[in-house]
């Protein structure tokens, strides 16, 4: 803030950006909001102020009687994945993180390590979901192996089209989105800390406990809320690798929107914008990440 | 982008100019349509049918170019309600015009401009083959071809001068089944249900196409006779995706599929031996030295229908490049091309000039092949001695049980069969 009264010119650079920000970003959200309450049939929408988009998500769901209804039992398996994603995402990503940022000491290795990381997203996501099929299929490697080994006598279909599908594809891409802010957190520590710790007496595992982890905190966040928004609105991931028959909420979104049911769509998509935020906002509240910065 | 936007105000202002000389008397009994610059088409469609081949073609024949928007089938639709002006020449399916006519987005398409018009095969026009009435549940064409005026938004039940879109190329669609793995004789929809294929069947999730197949295995199995499988009740709904929903828990399903290359992959895979199919599909598996076969059965077919419509805007020298277009279309080389790939071209006299006498008994006729048969790429399909799945088009087509559909509760539908994915 402080630069900002300084040198008003730092005040004129955030203009082109804020403007984007406004016109492609606040501007469309607000929209969707407004029509989240509007009418629509076959072939237009129409504008009106009824609760119908909202109340038919929620349809049934306080009727504890019957089954869980659709829109929580989406949101229910959204979670699970959004769960346990990120808690692999985050172990995987720490410690890729940490061997990057303190054993790896060029900054060549350092680069074509980083390269490695991002191997997964030099293909499509539609050639990269369908190489998994070989692998992972009736017939693939996996279970060729496991049945010429004797380990199983039939085909394991829980490798494929299944939760443990979707999960492995998740955390083979979006590992990345952990280890870049994670390491940049890593980077800035200053060393002599970390010597001081030693010296003082902490065993390795202590300095990582008490000294790295709670340094790392921004990073990890950042990283959270990286994996977290792209889990809960991904659907191409879940329809592929879960054989399209797992329900994901950006599927419902998509699939209302092809067919033009764009008011319901919206009402749908600013459900999911309400509780991604909160996800997020909890998080914030547990570090501020405006200080640690 | 940007330079096919300069070229087509360029078209604009140059026919503005030629329409002023023409005006004038001075330009009369010149080809207009070829002066200015190469006429240039926005095609939007799924484009599964139209190869490079075709469009180099089309170049040769009439120095019309094609510049592709390829979309989705939901996604073609929402494409005209949407941006309307963003093409000049849409290839969409019968079912969609129960939604888009009613929003005045397609213009009426004049039948006098159409040469081969006559030709247009009775399924279409009459919902007929070789005379005899085929089954119509569902969005028939004949249900929504004719409209009441060019600028008309309600469909006429007599046959007008102005029809929804011109017919080009319809298929009936079965299942497709790998029967090296099930090694035995498939001859009912049920099967898709039957639990020997438990983890090891698929059907495709696009719901207003998915549903019509569903409705197929429910009447198969014996739980229910739709009055109208094509415009099902609410109630109706609820016992279809009931039936599904339960075998979906049960396990029966391997994946759904919603892109054509994913049908591909599953059955050339073996993930999955029995599914609903479309006959490309069929084709691509086949051109792996899998096989695969698109199994005629005892209830039908479930049949689909596309063709050519404008955009209401549509006008002047636009107007005359894309009824060119059309017209050469029908004249019979795409047709070969169509029918070769198993698909039926709506205009068949000029379609069988083209094919060879072979060709033509294959596909059309339903006799066994003479010589290898060749897809349009070149790739075997069929030996020498094989017959076509399902036998001739009188076959094929006659035993048609219903078409791809648009109900009046199709709100509902798209719910619950998201509800049956969610489950």
């Amino acid at each position: 803030m402080k630069l900002l009264k300084l040198k008003p010119s730092v005040g004129l650079l955030s203009i082109p950006y804020s403007l984007i920000f406004i016109f492609f970003f606040f501007i469309p959200l607000i929209l969707t909001f407004i029509i989240s309450f509007w009418d629509y049939n076959e072939y237009s929408i129409i504008p009106d102020f009824i609760f119908e988009n909202y109340s038919y998500i929620f349809k049934d769901c306080l009727n504890f009687e019957k089954d869980m209804c659709v829109t929580f039992k989406t949101y229910l398996s959204t979670f699970i994945f959004c769960f346990i994603t990120w808690f692999f995402t985050l172990i995987i990503g720490f410690f890729v993180a940490y061997f990057l940022a303190f054993y790896v000491n060029s900054i060549t290795w350092q680069i074509v390590l980083f390269l490695l990381c991002t191997i997964p997203f030099w293909t499509s996501n539609v050639i990269r979901m369908i190489s998994w099929i070989p692998l992972l299929g009736r017939n693939g490697l996996v279970n060729d192996f496991l049945l010429s080994t004797g380990l199983v006598d039939a085909p394991q279909e829980w490798l494929l089209y299944s939760g443990f599908s979707i999960v492995l594809a998740f955390v083979h891409l979006y590992t990345l989105f952990m280890i870049v802010p994670i390491f940049n957190s890593m980077m800035r520590i200053d060393k002599s800390i970390i010597e001081a710790a030693y010296d003082n007496g902490a065993n390795g595992l202590q300095i990582l406990w008490n000294v790295i982890i709670p340094l790392c905190k921004p990073g990890i966040v950042i990283g959270s809320i990286f994996v977290i928004t792209v889990v809960m609105g991904d659907f191409i991931t879940i329809g592929i690798m879960g054989g399209q028959q797992i329900p994901s909420i950006g599927k419902i979104i998509y699939v209302e929107m092809s067919y033009l049911q764009l008011p319901a769509a919206a009402a749908n998509a600013v459900i999911l914008l309400a509780l991604t935020l909160l996800i997020i906002w909890i998080m914030t509240k547990m570090i501020d990440i405006r200080k640690e910065l | 982008m940007n330079k096919s936007l300069t070229r087509r105000n360029m078209l604009k202002t140059s026919t503005a100019a030629i329409g002023a000389v023409a005006g004038a008397g001075l330009l009369k009994g010149f080809p207009a349509i070829h002066a200015a610059d190469a006429p240039v088409i926005r095609y939007l469609g799924t484009a599964v049918n139209m190869g490079d081949a075709v469009q180099k073609k089309l170049f040769d024949d009439t120095g019309i170019k094609v510049k592709f928007i390829v979309k989705t089938t939901d996604e073609v639709v929402k494409t005209i309600f949407t941006q309307p002006n963003s093409f000049d020449i849409v290839d969409s399916e019968y079912f969609s015009m129960p939604k888009l006519v009613p929003s005045g987005n397609l213009l009426g398409m004049d039948t006098k401009r159409i040469k081969e018009w006559d030709n247009v095969t009775s399924a279409f026009t009459k919902g007929e083959v070789a005379g005899k009435k085929i089954g119509d549940q569902g969005t028939a064409p004949k249900k929504v071809m004719y409209l009441k005026g060019a600028k008309s938004k309600e469909f006429a039940s007599e046959p007008t001068q102005y029809v929804t879109l011109i017919p080009t190329v319809y298929n009936a669609d079965t299942l497709g089944i790998r029967p090296d793995l099930i090694k035995r004789p498939i001859s009912s929809w049920a099967e898709l249900l039957n639990p020997e294929f438990k983890g090891k069947a698929s059907i495709l999730n696009i719901p207003s196409i998915g549903i019509m197949d569903a409705a197929m295995v429910v009447e198969a199995m014996g739980e229910y006779k739709y009055p109208d499988k094509g415009n099902m009740t609410k109630e109706e709904i609820d016992l279809t995706m009931k039936i599904f929903t339960e075998a979906k828990k049960a396990g029966q399903f391997r994946a759904f599929w919603s892109d054509f290359n994913e049908s591909v992959n599953l059955m050339a895979s073996g993930e999955v031996v029995i599914q609903s199919m479309w006959s490309p599909a069929i084709t691509a598996v086949r051109t792996k030295g899998i096989p695969c076969v698109y199994q005629p059965l005892k209830e039908g077919y479930r049949a689909w229908a596309a063709g050519f419509g404008l955009p209401s805007t549509t006008k002047g020298r636009q107007a005359d490049i894309c009824y060119e277009f059309i017209n050469w279309y029908l004249s019979g080389w795409v047709g070969a091309y169509l029918n070769r790939q198993g698909y039926y071209s709506a205009v068949i006299p000029t379609a069988k000039k083209y094919m060879k006498a072979y060709e033509w008994d294959y596909w059309m006729m339903g006799k066994p092949a003479t010589a290898d048969i060749m897809s349009p790429e070149g790739k075997k399909l069929a030996s020498k001695g094989e017959v076509r799945d399902g036998g001739s088009y009188e076959a094929r087509m006659g035993a048609v049980a219903c078409w791809n559909a648009t109900m009046d509760e199709n709100k509902y539908m798209v719910r619950k069969w998201n509800e049956m994915i969610a489950s």
